[in-house]
């Protein structure tokens, strides 16, 4: 396992403050921990744990109806979870914003994390999600920056791909 | 129980600060049949989100009442929303599950309900505290101040005959629907 102190979970946590995000939904992941628990430690925020992705769409939907900003953190396997309730935002025009975490590349040396991790990105796109990929932490700030300014500033569905090679391979030998 | 006659009692007379979520399917119509009111939110498509978008609501609003009205097998689908629910404890959030054991819209279809299966033990067990199963109307009018009252979350199964009352559509037009909603409970400046 590549061990980094990286910075740019700080960099994300950053931009959903500055964005004015406030409604934080997850199904953990060892790649968003750092996020995680820098959104928890925050009064004004809330953090919503998940048993499937899917409620997180669902939840994000009902904040903005209420007049709140919400992002969801997810894994690529957990992308396959929100296909249906994706059509919620879609047929709503709501904004809807996910940042996830990429396995299934980049080093993975866990064959079961293949298929969803190299399914995910045409999954989303399948749904009328607009994708923007992060592959250096120097570039973490400026592109959910500009993800979330897109997801709520036209209303539409965005996602943010955290590369694996960002996060680091998790090795299974 | 009729299904419209306890949404209307539930509805009518509606608090000014209440704002419903309406599950896919005949929840919604029966929520539209009631009355077409902007602080309604009709959900008309994905199936087992009901739950969620009123708890995403609740914590958005919590100067707000937030009643959820849906069906069996939208709840049966989204039945881990109500551990997340639970674990988040809105004290605004009540939820109603219209119960008619069957997939109405579908053909009438039995669903795990018409077995051996009790929402209102399963929320219990989520660890929702306030929970039961309404049989008759009279247990319906003693149940009203806890879904409109009690500090939340509460959570009542309201079992209801087969019968499919005439389709009253709510707005079907998502943008139109949400933005209606939003103004109405955000002031015209939200959208």
């Amino acid at each position: 396992m590549t061990e980094k102190s990286a910075e740019w979970p700080s960099d994300i946590f950053t931009v959903l403050r500055e964005r004015e995000i406030s409604q934080i939904c997850h199904v953990p992941d060892a790649g968003h921990d750092r996020l995680i628990r820098l959104c928890t430690a925050q009064n004004d925020m809330s953090v919503i744990t998940l048993t499937t992705e899917e409620e997180g769409v669902g939840i994000l939907a009902g904040a903005w109806l209420g007049g709140r900003r919400g992002a969801l953190l997810m894994q690529s396997s957990g992308v396959g979870n929100t296909i249906n309730a994706l059509a919620l935002p879609a047929a709503c025009r709501m904004p809807f914003f996910t940042i996830v975490t990429m396995r299934g590349e980049w080093g993975e040396g866990n064959p079961w994390q293949l298929p969803m991790g190299q399914g995910a990105p045409g999954a989303l796109e399948a749904m009328g999600v607009t994708l923007y990929r992060v592959e250096r932490a120097e570039d973490v700030t400026d592109t959910v920056s500009a993800a979330a300014a897109q997801a709520f500033n036209n209303q539409c569905s965005t996602a943010v791909l955290l590369s694996q090679r960002l996060i680091g391979a998790k090795g299974f030998k | 129980m009729q299904r419209r006659e306890v949404v209307s009692a539930l509805l009518a007379p509606r608090q000014d600060n209440l704002l419903t979520v309406g599950g896919l399917g005949s929840s919604s119509w029966d929520i539209a049949a009631t009355a077409d009111n902007p602080q309604d939110f009709c959900l008309v498509g994905g199936m087992g989100l009901t739950v969620s978008v009123g708890l995403g609501l609740a914590g958005a609003r919590p100067q707000n009442r937030v009643l959820v009205i849906t069906g069996d097998g939208d709840m049966l689908m989204g039945m881990g929303s109500l551990a997340t629910v639970a674990q988040i404890q809105p004290r605004n959030l009540a939820i109603v599950v219209l119960d008619n054991e069957m997939f109405g819209e579908t053909g009438g279809q039995p669903t795990h309900t018409a077995g051996v299966t009790d929402l209102a033990a399963i929320a219990k067990g989520a660890g929702i505290p306030t929970t039961g199963t309404i049989r008759d109307a009279a247990a319906l009018q003693d149940t009203l101040p806890h879904i409109h009252e009690s500090d939340g979350p509460v959570f009542y199964v309201a079992k209801v005959s087969a019968e499919m009352p005439p389709t009253v559509y709510p707005p079907l037009d998502g943008p139109f629907a949400k933005d209606r909603f939003r103004a109405a409970v955000l002031g015209d400046g939200a959208v």
